[in-house]
């Protein structure tokens, strides 16, 4: 606790003005408006509103197009962390084998991360698309019929692929501050004692990466559930069908083009839950590290 | 023998050039995006058309370029680049100078300052984390509606420029200011604005400049908020733009053009990274966690 302080009594409130003005129009406000749309309906002439309770929350859980898209966005997201984390660590890894030219690799490692989500979905598309995708002409010659824009499988390797392209970066960054906070001591009893390199990996290095790991993990399905948002807009707008539309498109896609509100609302409101809860989580286990550590 | 200078995980000889071959491939698989990109921008269309592309720059780039920035491009209502760079510029500056200003002096207050409801101000501000955009998009589009802030530069930069995140870390820096330095700054005679201004800001320099580069490159690829609340041409991002331009049904589509413009929309945010490094990656791993 700080002892000495400025005794101004009105100073800090005009500090605190902006932040708090801007954060009750934008966010309180409208969080608010969402609770309350939620538990309202309009008529189909936007002419009154009526109280419904619950109803939007029992009509958007049952609705099989919701519940399709939740089950898009646990694909999505467990494909998307899986593989970006996988990657990440294992590039990391070979980074600490390297003595010359890790700088380097860095550098080139971090660009994605400046990528904007639509502009790195739309980079795989011009490389992945069928009529004219560098990419996608050798597939096309080997005889796969590849087509992103039509088959719902293809459509969900592109946008997983540019997400996790895009996610790699980050991920480098704390594996490789993660593994060099191990201690190299252990690292040397271990290979005093006769282990090998495959072993000392997963019995040491991967338990002691475990904070980072978990870290990750929240973060990366943070970023799957939200900022995946560009990627699935720009490449597929949730198509073919509906086989890549995640919760946040649909959000999106109801409260903005089928112009259903107490839908919209309601889905806001159970996404605001899914965020709570990783937060939640996410302060838990970092208020357990702490003890521990 | 042991070596005590390599890391332990350093494996020497042929383990070593294993490690650098994956390195290597690991770098073109993520670089490789970017070239390709910039390799088709320096194409003719009906090049590009035909796969595959050529892997190195063709002979079109001053025509590409040149006729992308003369501002004909019909897509985007015939907006110029530069425009378009200028408007993202402006965004992406707009919101980290002005989360940064007004988090530093958020934290100040809630810190350097004794007054009533000061943790109730924090939690306020804390709560914000749970509250993603994407999660009160459409009450957030109907505030600003109802004050008139679509099609403007505030619209595209006031709502995001809130953040917990640069209030957390601002405040967690200036709790570790020992209490002597403000005990001999009041000492002195240093009021509040002295304080900040000659022994506060300076020891800052670094956090801001990680915060700087974090939230630039933040408010450079925002994508769903700027799709909400710009509706005119002369209004969008770069990356708003470019989405409108790219159409795999349209055969008018000017896939050269697409090309520069996507080079021209990733190269601004990729130099500050990879310019300031240094403090980025400090800032990011080190505030992040």
């Amino acid at each position: 606790m700080r002892r000495t302080v400025f005794p101004h009594k009105l100073l800090p409130w005009l500090l605190l003005a902006p932040q708090l003005a801007i954060t009750l129009i934008f966010f309180y406000w409208p969080a608010a408006q969402a609770f309350r749309q939620s538990v309202l309906r309009e008529d189909a002439f936007g002419l009154k509103t009526t109280f419904v309770g619950l109803a939007n929350f029992r009509k958007v859980l049952g609705d099989p197009a919701y519940l399709n898209a939740l089950q898009v966005t646990v694909i999505f997201s467990a494909l998307v962390a899986f593989f970006a984390m996988g990657i990440a660590l294992f590039l990391a890894v070979q980074a600490e084998k390297v003595i010359r030219g890790k700088g380097f690799y860095r550098t080139l490692m971090i660009w994605p991360y400046a990528v904007a989500p639509a502009i790195a979905g739309m980079l795989w598309l011009f490389m992945f698309n069928p009529s004219f995708g560098t990419l996608a002409w050798p597939l096309r010659q080997m005889g796969i019929s590849w087509n992103p824009l039509l088959n719902s499988n293809h459509a969900m390797t592109l946008v997983v692929a540019a997400s996790v392209w895009k996610q790699i970066s980050y991920n480098f960054l704390f594996f490789v501050a993660g593994l060099q906070a191990i201690p190299r001591s252990l690292l040397e009893a271990a290979a005093i004692d006769g282990a090998t390199r495959r072993h000392s990996f997963w019995t040491i290095v991967f338990p002691l990466l475990a904070p980072t790991t978990f870290f990750l993990l929240v973060v990366n399905t943070v970023y799957a559930l939200f900022d995946t948002f560009g990627i699935i807009h720009a490449v597929t707008s949730g198509g073919p069908g509906k086989s890549t539309e995640t919760l946040v498109y649909k959000v999106y896609n109801d409260g903005f083009v089928n112009l259903i509100m107490g839908d919209s609302a309601a889905q806001s409101v159970i996404l605001m839950l899914i965020v709570i809860a990783l937060t939640a989580f996410q302060f838990r286990f970092i208020e357990r590290r702490v003890h521990y550590g | 023998m042991a070596d005590t200078t390599d890391s332990p995980l350093a494996p020497r000889g042929a383990g070593r050039a294993i490690a650098h071959f994956w390195m290597i491939l690991g770098v073109i698989i993520v670089a490789f995006p970017v070239y390709y990109v910039f390799i088709a921008s320096t194409h003719s269309t009906s090049t590009i058309l035909r796969p595959p592309l050529p892997l190195l720059p063709g002979p079109e780039a001053a025509a590409n370029y040149g006729e992308a920035f003369s501002g004909r491009i019909g897509q985007i209502g015939g907006v110029s680049l530069w425009r378009l760079l200028g408007n993202t510029t402006l965004v992406a500056m707009g919101i980290a100078i002005g989360k940064i200003a007004i988090s530093m002096a958020s934290a100040y207050a809630i810190v350097f300052f004794r007054f009533p409801l000061r943790m109730a101000c924090f939690w306020l501000i804390f709560i914000t984390l749970m509250l993603p955009v994407e999660v009160r998009i459409q009450p957030t589009y109907k505030v600003m509606v109802d004050l008139g802030l679509i099609d403007t530069y505030p619209g595209l930069i006031l709502p995001l420029i809130a953040s917990a995140t640069a209030t957390l870390l601002f405040r967690q820096f200036f709790m570790t200011i020992p209490d002597e330095l403000l005990e001999a700054a009041r000492v002195d005679g240093a009021g509040p604005w002295r304080f900040f201004k000659d022994i506060l800001w300076p020891l800052s320099l670094t956090n801001v400049a990680a915060i700087f580069v974090i939230q630039f490159i933040y408010g450079w690829t925002q994508y769903l908020w700027p799709l909400l609340v710009t509706n005119s041409n002369e209004m969008n991002t770069i990356v708003i733009a470019l989405k409108k331009m790219v159409s795999f049904t349209d055969a008018e589509t000017p896939w050269n053009l697409v090309m520069v413009t996507s080079v021209l929309a990733i190269l601004p945010p990729i130099l500050v990274v990879v310019l300031m490094q240094r403090w980025f990656v400090k800032g990011l791993v080190e505030t992040e966690k």
